[in-house]
């Protein structure tokens, strides 16, 4: 390769070179910017209610004014300040529900694949019966059975959206069982813990990240349509799923109320799918080698 | 072949029943079912009745056998809100869903297939980043706010449409189109994968050789090989869609079994969300189920093994 005198690695340098990983990192990284330095750049305060100035339009339409860039909201709430801190919601979402189910679909999957036999029979049957499962139904319904909160959002997603985690660690673990450098291990004499964390998990951490980003994009609108129905983040939290339901009423008279969080939360994912092609990409020259 | 067959039956069995289970706890989560189904402004005689009226004072294990022998025999009890049997609610709501699903279903194919050949005979050119950059599109779009869209736009400027409601074939269209975005992506991939491998197979080069025509090579000997994982596909994200239609049903509101369950919570009724989740989880396992046997019964190698 011509490259090959550049420093650093060549994953690193053959994802920088990629131009969808480029922009996929630009746009996640300028919303996890705008969502930590919320509380310095949003100019006013999101809760912050002025019946007088209900439904300002934004700055560059008739009637805006720059004082509200993006207008302001059926209850006069300045929308950039708004979209800026619910950038954190959809963030912190994705995250924590990536985390959970990512803890859970890992374990299960290293363990059916690792071990086959009955063990990998009983996670085969939770993949399957976690998969006949309506994840948006089941969640309307524990969130109207047990009223809605911002962690009741994260902990029924992060419990139902383990599958994919499931499904692709389980197969990854058997291709890598019967490989020479994890017999080898084995060989030597190390356990099954250590066979498990220090040669099998670091070598389908890559994978890994793949099914995480596409689990990301999927809590973040799950989020935002459970919010949407009234059944997710409870008001006055600035969800942008919120935001698009509270606007819904007004949308035929003034359509900008519904576009400007219906484009953030569009773009915020489509970043974050990017990334995960680009990665997939990547494991793909790899594994074609 | 029998062996596979009685084998996927078994689990089909089983993961059925799980979801009985699953579906009776959850009902169970708050603790208390008779103070929810009351709602917060009710009595505490008011929960004694319920109590007694649903048999809610009976040890949960014999709840449980109770509800469970009924819901094998379809009868999931009776609707508060509605005082309708829950069982006639569905089966009256149930077809307006399952129209919506296949509608959706067959739109996401028009769009998905031909597109996902067109990419993989183009591999690599701008053909297949333009599809590409339509799935992630796909992917990335909010299916409730994309309803909104098209209901401002073809609703109430274009006038194409009727905005929202139930009735005849021009309701099922805006709500159609957007349920099948949440199944283009993945049919498009699928589709493209699964033709890049046949086309670069040995027998299409034999094809090739005896001087058949590029369509013929392509549909006759590309296509055959590649459709087969997507008709199974096809099967499980259609039980994917009516489970996510419930979404695109309270937007549109189509009083579908979606519609009704969104109905349901809110107004506490319980024993209906209960059956739609019921119902909507035994139709994906029937169509996971019907998927596996159109794979057998395609693909003569997996018949043999």
């Amino acid at each position: 390769m011509s490259g090959a005198v550049l420093p650093g690695s060549g994953a690193t340098r053959r994802l920088l070179r990629n131009a969808t990983f480029v922009i996929g990192a630009l746009i996640v990284g300028l919303v996890v910017v705008v969502a930590i330095l919320a509380p310095w750049i949003a100019p006013y305060d999101p809760y912050a209610i002025d019946l007088g100035r209900r439904l300002v339009p934004p700055a560059w339409m008739e009637g805006g004014t720059p004082a509200n860039w993006l207008g302001t909201d059926q209850l006069g709430r300045d929308y950039l300040s708004r979209l800026i801190y619910g950038a954190r919601i959809s963030l912190i979402i994705g995250v924590a529900t990536v985390i959970t189910s990512g803890i859970i679909g890992t374990t299960l999957g290293v363990l059916g694949g690792f071990y086959g036999g009955r063990i990998d029979d009983v996670v085969m049957f939770l993949i399957t019966a976690r998969l006949s499962i309506p994840v948006v139904l089941v969640a309307l319904a524990v969130a109207g059975l047990l009223g809605t909160s911002f962690t009741l959002v994260i902990l029924v997603l992060g419990l139902l959206l383990w599958d994919r985690f499931a499904v692709v660690a389980r197969s990854t673990t058997m291709q890598l069982r019967t490989l020479d450098y994890v017999s080898a291990a084995w060989c030597a004499g190390s356990s099954h813990a250590s066979v498990l964390l220090r040669e099998i998990l670091p070598n389908i951490a890559t994978h890994l990240a793949v099914v995480a980003t596409l689990e990301m994009a999927l809590a973040i609108l799950l989020e935002a349509a459970l919010s949407f129905l009234g059944l997710g983040v409870p008001a006055p939290l600035p969800s942008w799923g919120l935001m698009i339901s509270e606007a819904k009423e007004y949308m035929f008279f003034t359509p900008w109320v519904i576009l400007v969080p219906g484009v953030a939360l569009f773009v915020l994912v489509f970043g974050v799918n990017l990334l995960g092609d680009a990665l997939r990409d990547m494991l793909g020259t790899d594994l074609s080698r | 072949m029998v062996r596979f067959l009685l084998r996927r039956l078994t689990v089909a069995i089983l993961v059925a029943l799980t979801v009985l289970t699953l579906s009776f706890l959850l009902t169970r989560l708050s603790g208390d079912l008779a103070i929810s189904i009351a709602g917060p402004n009710a009595t505490q005689q008011d929960v004694e009745m319920i109590r007694q009226a649903y048999g809610l004072n009976r040890p949960l294990a014999q709840q449980y056998l109770d509800w469970l022998v009924r819901a094998v025999q379809g009868d999931f009890g009776e609707s508060f809100f509605f005082k309708d049997r829950v069982a006639n609610l569905i089966a009256h709501r149930l077809p307006i869903t399952l129209t919506l699903g296949l509608v959706g279903l067959a739109l996401a194919l028009v769009v998905a297939l031909p597109l996902g050949i067109i990419a993989a005979v183009r591999e690599g050119s701008y053909v297949d980043r333009g599809v590409m950059l339509v799935a992630l599109i796909g992917q990335a779009m909010p299916s409730f706010w994309l309803g909104l869209i098209l209901m401002v736009v073809l609703g109430l400027n274009l006038g194409w449409l009727p905005i929202s409601g139930t009735g005849g074939w021009e309701y099922y269209v805006m709500p159609g189109i957007v349920l099948s975005f949440s199944a283009i992506p993945s049919l498009m991939r699928l589709t493209r994968s699964g033709m890049i491998e046949a086309l670069s197979s040995d027998y299409i080069r034999t094809a090739r050789a005896k001087g058949l025509s590029r369509i013929s090579i392509l549909v006759k000997h590309g296509f055959r090989n590649a459709a087969i994982p997507v008709v199974s596909i096809a099967a499980v994200q259609l039980g994917f869609m009516l489970g996510g239609s419930i979404v695109i049903e309270t937007v549109f509101a189509m009083h579908g079994v979606g519609y009704l369950a969104w109905e349901s919570i809110s107004k506490n009724d319980f024993p209906v969300v209960q059956a739609v989740i019921l119902v909507l989880a035994l139709i994906y396992i029937a169509l996971t189920l019907l998927a596996d046997l159109l794979n057998a019964v395609l693909d003569p190698r997996l018949r043999t093994s």
